[in-house]
């Protein structure tokens, strides 16, 4: 929460930097305060973490708030403010709050606050689609939650990792100027967006929206078995790379991410931090129009594609063994992931299946990539057209920064084009229906599958495995799924981008690193 | 003057409209500002939501329209990302922007006039030679790498050991070799002085000093050879002309032909040329600090770009179009100063 004079202070611009020193030395009244400067590529847009969906405001979320659940390192989930779960019925899905949890304003967490989340997410415009599954959550008593989805499905603790209780009691109501406080506003001011009261271990003391954000640890922290020992935390957006890397091993701050895979070697080499790495969850891949271009149609042409492409050689030199190279969508450890799928390479045989396809002299065709999106996605766009000349294929490469790729992507501009993706429930049933499901502007399927690949068939699975609450047979059902792709060649998967993280030795990064992008902090231990 | 003031008005006014037209009607190739807003599975129906509450629907003209009527009445529109007018995201990123560009010009002034003159008085000593030979590197490398480079040598510090380390000659010549490391890499820092409204300065603690003195330094990098090479040039060609020689004859003391007479008249163009650069040195702190992630309008606006931020957008290249226009009336009327034959109208004296 912030204070309110501040708010105002800062938002008039009479004071733009807060008077730190003051800060610095009501701290140093405590016994030896522990600051943990951290250094992200960009800080978060707002501090409604309902505002947009994106991996600044999740982190933002960790710090701030709690999430009934979470993610652990291997993709299981960890209690929180929900104690404990249990299924009633298909679609019925009971909750058992933590005790003696405080907001930030001193409120305490009950059930209602839970029940007020899910009604503002399911309000938002970047939140309603993961959200919208669930018909109704009702308050049973102070401490017990039920959520109710329309259908059977299977993934309601996926989402619930997504629900960061607010302080309802704090959001009631308008502000001077007669906005309701808990409005979520995309582009302009709104209280939600400058205050913030969550249960989580650090409080909002400071903004300077693309400069700095500071953080305090929450005194009235209901974890009290949390090792973190952080009372200070100052998150800088540093965008350029090589200047984040210098700001860590210069010792301007403590902690980095992303670490660019360029400066890999340099961070391990350097004795005062460490390198944390772990495999990622964003899979890369190429989609083959099959509107654009006639021979995509055909299997084996796709295929061939397929057998052209050397996805271990791009993770292990273009990528400096930063990825790991794939053959499906789904990364180990999700449901859907079928680990008999092995990624395919053979020229000769790429060779074999364009002769056999009546395309033996190859065609030309044109392909897109983003050049700031994901990790060396030019250079794997490169790689891939140089890749496919070998089968006689002439491509013709354009690569833009991403804010102009999109557009281009949305209009399928090209005849190949690159995504990343990475699923918000991590779920194998989400990648299917943004990058392989018909596409079809009415439900939403499809909408990133600028293949327009389409197989009902394997749609029809999917939708079954949705509604499967039987955890293992739903993974069955997934893992055919990624086989019938695979198979089909519906796509070209490339790699997993891995995960990467530095900070100073003293900083001890492994144990709170997850599947998620951001560590989390709040259990954070800075060694003296 | 009057007339004169006036005149530079209307043109500052013709300069921010045309660019106002020319930025707006690229906008669609920025990219689409929707696509940063929202997250990546936002269906389409929502995105076409918040595009028409947006107006980004409307055609060209309507939305030039809206644009120009509001911003005759102060109001630029309100930035994408900082939920803020743009003219209020500007003015909080102005001060940190014209502090480097006074800390580079100070280091420019500085170093340029001293070794510039010196050369053109010695141009065959082996100092000038050594300026001169620098200062052909100092324009030639990029702004981007000589701010990492200096990254790497004073904030990281360099350990470069080719001589042996047990001896202690050896030592010696490593320690001059090698850098310490310890000023700060990135942004202004946390001790800075508040001047009034949005400006808060490093120019009045030693530790804001210390943040302003990397990213200065590598923003004069380009500018200072340039000047060094320029006033070496002027100065040459002024100690060539008649009424130095005239002024040596009468026995004037050297000193006072070179710093008094000579350099007045070297200064001249000079000027000219440095208020011109004064604008490109604006345009160099996009790089300078994106290097150094200051937190001024350079970095603002590359972000801007890559957020397709287009109201913020706009309003930066109309602002620095208006500073193009105050910094040449100011070296107009400095000029008229330094020569006072120079007539500000244009009419023969």
């Amino acid at each position: 929460m912030i204070d309110k004079k501040t708010l105002l202070a800062s938002l008039l611009g009479a004071s733009v930097v807060l008077p730190l020193p003051a800060l610095a030395q009501d701290s140093a009244s405590d016994s030896d305060p522990v600051t943990l400067r951290m250094a992200y590529d960009a800080d978060p847009v707002s501090l409604d973490i309902h505002e947009q969906l994106s991996g600044g405001i999740l982190q933002l979320s960790h710090l701030t708030h709690d999430p009934l659940v979470r993610w652990t390192k291997d993709v299981k989930f960890e209690p929180r403010l929900a104690a404990d779960w249990e299924r009633i019925d298909d679609k019925t899905m009971r909750f058992t709050l933590r005790d003696g949890v405080k907001f930030h304003t001193g409120n305490d967490f009950t059930a209602k606050d839970v029940v007020w989340t899910i009604n503002r997410l399911k309000r938002s415009a970047d939140f309603k689609a993961i959200f919208d599954p669930i018909a109704s959550a009702t308050a049973i008593d102070e401490h017990t939650v039920e959520i109710k989805t329309h259908k059977p499905y299977p993934l309601v603790l996926n989402l619930a990792t997504y629900i960061f209780p607010m302080d309802s009691e704090y959001y009631s109501g308008e502000t001077e100027d007669g906005d309701p406080k808990d409005e979520i506003v995309k582009n302009g001011d709104s209280f939600a967006s400058r205050h913030s009261s969550g249960t989580g271990p650090y409080e909002v003391v400071s903004r300077q929206q693309g400069v700095k954000v500071e953080f305090e640890r929450f005194d009235d922290y209901w974890d009290k078995d949390s090792p973190g020992n952080v009372d200070r935390l100052v998150l800088t957006p540093i965008g350029e790379n090589a200047t984040r890397v210098s700001a860590l091993l210069s010792g301007d701050v403590d902690f980095i991410a992303p670490v660019p895979p360029n400066d890999l070697d340099r961070v391990r080499a350097d004795k005062n931090v460490e390198l944390t790495t772990m495999s990622g969850t964003r899979i890369i891949l190429m989609q083959l129009n099959q509107k654009r271009v006639e021979a995509f149609e055909d299997p084996r042409v796709r295929k061939a594609f397929n057998y052209a492409v050397n996805q271990q050689a791009i993770a292990d030199r273009l990528m400096k063994g930063f990825a790991t190279p794939a053959a499906q969508l789904s990364p180990k450890g999700y449901d859907g992931y079928n680990d008999s799928l092995e990624p395919r390479y053979d020229v000769e045989k790429a060779k074999e299946l364009m002769k056999e396809a009546g395309y033996e002299d190859g065609f030309s065709v044109s392909m897109m990539a983003p050049n700031n999106r994901y990790v060396n996605d030019a250079k794997i766009a490169q790689a891939v057209a140089t890749m496919l000349s070998r089968i006689n294929v002439d491509v013709d490469l354009k690569t833009l920064p991403k804010a102009q790729y999109w557009g281009e992507f949305d209009d399928r501009a090209a005849d190949i084009m690159m995504i990343g993706w990475h699923a918000d429930t991590e779920d194998s049933a989400n990648l299917f229906q943004y990058l392989t499901e018909c596409p079809d502007p009415e439900t939403g399927a499809g909408q990133y599958n600028a293949a327009n690949y389409c197989n009902p068939e394997l749609d029809e699975k999917v939708a079954q495995a949705n509604v499967e609450t039987d955890r293992d047979k739903r993974a069955k059902m997934l893992q055919a799924v990624e086989k019938a792709l695979y198979d089909d060649a519906a796509f070209m998967p490339l790699h997993w981008q891995d995960l990467a993280w530095a900070a100073k030795k003293n900083v001890k990064l492994e144990p709170v690193v997850n599947v998620m992008n951001f560590p989390y902090l709040g259990d954070l231990v800075v060694e003296q | 003057m009057i007339a004169f003031l006036i005149k530079r008005l209307m043109h500052a006014f013709v300069v921010m409209f045309v660019i106002s037209v020319i930025s707006f009607a690229i906008q669609s190739n920025l990219g689409d500002p929707i696509q940063q807003m929202v997250g990546q599975s936002v269906p389409e129906s929502q995105r076409a939501e918040l595009r028409e509450e947006l107006g980004l629907n409307d055609s060209f003209l309507v939305q030039y329209g809206r644009f120009a009527t509001n911003a005759l009445q102060g109001d630029f529109g309100y930035s994408y990302f900082f939920n803020e007018p743009t003219t209020e995201v500007i003015q909080r990123h102005l001060p940190a922007t014209l502090e480097l560009v006074i800390a580079a010009t100070i280091i420019i002034v500085v170093f340029s006039v001293p070794i510039g003159v010196y050369c053109a008085i010695r141009p065959r000593s082996a100092l000038s030679r050594f300026f001169m030979s620098v200062s052909i590197i100092g324009i030639s490398i990029p702004v981007f790498l000589t701010a990492i480079m200096l990254i790497q040598l004073f904030a990281i510090g360099v350990d470069f050991s080719p001589f042996p380390v047990d001896t202690g000659w050896g030592q010696w010549l490593n320690g001059v070799l090698s850098t310490e490391g310890g000023m700060p890499s990135y942004g202004r820092g946390n001790d800075l002085t508040h001047l009034f409204g949005t400006w808060d300065s490093n120019f009045f603690s030693l530790d804001g000093l210390t943040y302003l003195v990397l990213p200065a330094v590598s923003l004069a990098s380009i500018m200072l050879p340039l000047f060094i090479r320029l006033i070496r040039a002027e100065m040459l060609e002024v100690l060539q002309s008649e009424y130095v020689k005239f002024a040596t004859a009468k026995g004037i003391s050297l000193k006072r032909i070179y710093f008094v007479h000579a350099l007045k008249n070297t200064m001249l163009p000079v000027i000219t040329v440095g208020g011109v650069q004064l604008g490109t040195m604006v345009a160099y702190t996009i790089l300078t600090e994106t290097v150094f992630q200051w937190p001024g309008m350079g970095l603002m606006f590359l972000e801007a770009i890559q957020r397709s931020d287009i109201p913020l957008i706009v309003t930066y290249l109309m602002i620095v179009g208006l500073i193009f226009v105050v910094t040449n009336t100011l070296v107009d009327l400095i000029y008229g100063l330094v020569n006072p034959t120079v007539k500000l109208t244009g009419k023969p004296a």
